[in-house]
């Protein structure tokens, strides 16, 4: 069993981008404030900070997660990609150029938590229809581009990833 | 916003937590996955002594058929119900019902006992599983006990399992399940908590007449609401649009909204009238393998 009373700190190792990290940190300490403090990976970004815009998602083991939901401590042991680890991964690199192709960004500032979501949901090289695109974009707020040149760049995506061009 | 101090213990086993609750009581609080509980701790809504952090107990994590229930630990992941072959063979509701549920990002870390202790009424869990006469398993360092969903739930974010108790299964018979099933929501958004929800479980007869109903309305009142008299209405009879109507003024008498910000106490009972058809409705044809009313 591992404990720490308050304010006190505890060890905890994982793996972020294929880098392993040893950090001593408080146990109410947000895995999305562990990215960026403690790791120096600030494209993980922090918005509302109780789950509701998705801008910190980061992939948990594989999953996307919202990253201020998290205790870093609950991340000890797991393996982390964040936005910066996106382009180590062929799917990551079509998704930014075809974000940047459809303009499917404004000021940016949801934009790495939908890449993370959007990298996990097309990881199964399946074809998504744009309801279910929808849908797991419904999981972040975008204020600028009205959602539907983000789907057109996932759409886009999507077709490479099923063996298209 | 971030959480105020407190005391972190994760323990690796079931013994473990239990002991943790038993020396902490009502000090301690229970941390699953954390998608209700983290946004009212970064905000201070609450502030905890003591977290208490199940997500080692793996041996919560499973769905398994066994003596004919579907056994579900509290600890499977709202995402991994949505994904099992189990559950949707099994408990079909369920499967609609969970899509419902947030979104994929918090499906993925919110668990199936964490929603079912949070007792939100209009969360889509607690009525899914109660539609389904599910049975929860409670364990605290004294032993185990079980407690039927319908007295599970005492009123809004309050369930009977006590400060020193841990939830570690729930579990839903299947071979007295009715084939007939419907989830309905209605909210602003998709993925926004329900404004009212309906869920409904039907069987019918070789001639399609009702043999057993079991309605749930959430949204409506401090927890689920089960409403018996629409059973009794329906018994014997064949769906039909006349009959609906009827049913669905009959289901309001039993309930009592509130009205708040995003709607009056009128517009609820309006919402609760339409989605309490739909679920019957739907349920009654997909029990009765057809694609209309007569």
């Amino acid at each position: 069993m591992i404990q720490a009373l308050s304010q006190s700190t505890i060890e905890i190792q994982l793996t972020v981008n294929g880098k392993l990290y040893r950090e001593e940190v408080e146990a109410r300490k947000l895995l999305s404030d562990f990215l960026r403090d403690d790791c120096g990976l600030t494209g993980t970004h922090v918005g509302c900070e109780h789950g509701v815009c998705g801008t910190c998602t980061v992939l948990v083991n594989g999953s996307a997660v919202r990253s201020c939901l998290m205790l870093a401590v609950q991340a000890d042991g797991a393996e982390i990609t964040t936005v910066e680890g996106l382009a180590q991964s062929e799917l990551g690199r079509r998704l930014q150029q075809a974000f940047s192709e459809c303009h499917a960004l404004q000021c940016g500032f949801c934009t790495p938590g939908i890449l993370m979501s959007a990298s996990e949901f097309l990881q199964s090289g399946e074809k998504r229809s744009t309801e279910e695109t929808r849908e797991m974009l419904s999981g972040h707020l975008c204020r600028c581009t009205g959602y539907i040149s983000i789907v057109e760049a996932i759409r886009k995506t999507n077709d490479w990833s099923m063996g298209g061009e | 916003m971030k959480p105020a101090p407190f005391d972190y213990y994760r323990p690796d086993t079931l013994e473990e937590a239990l002991e943790l609750l038993a020396q902490h009581g009502s000090e301690g609080k229970l941390l699953a996955g954390g998608q209700s509980l983290l946004p009212i701790l970064n905000m201070r809504l609450s502030v905890q002594g003591c977290l208490i952090d199940i997500n080692h107990l793996k041996d919560l994590a499973y769905i398994r058929l066994e003596d004919g229930w579907l056994h579900i630990g509290a600890l499977t992941r709202q995402r991994d119900l949505e994904k099992s072959d189990l559950v949707r063979a099994h408990a079909p509701l369920i499967a609609e019902a969970v899509p419902f549920i947030g979104h994929v990002q918090t499906r993925n870390r919110g668990t199936v006992g964490g929603s079912l202790v949070h007792a939100d009424p209009t969360a889509e869990l607690p009525l899914s599983f109660l539609a389904l006469d599910g049975v929860a398993v409670i364990e605290s360092a004294e032993g185990k006990r079980e407690v039927a969903l319908q007295d599970f739930f005492v009123t809004y974010l309050t369930t009977d399992v006590a400060t020193d108790e841990l939830l570690t299964e729930v579990k839903i018979p299947v071979n007295t399940v009715p084939r007939g099933y419907a989830f309905t929501e209605f909210s602003r958004r998709h993925g926004d908590f329900a404004m009212v929800d309906a869920g409904c479980v039907l069987g019918v007869d070789p001639d399609h007449r009702v043999t057993s109903t079991r309605l749930v309305i959430g949204g409506v009142d401090a927890v689920p609401v089960v409403v018996d008299s629409v059973a009794e209405l329906l018994q014997g009879q064949k769906l039909s649009e006349s009959l609906l109507d009827e049913l669905s003024l009959l289901a309001c008498d039993n309930i009592d909204p509130e009205g708040d910000l995003h709607g009056s106490r009128e517009y609820r009972m309006n919402l609760a009238r339409v989605y309490v058809k739909k679920a019957v409705r739907t349920a009654y044809l997909r029990a009765s393998g057809r694609e209309e009313l007569e």
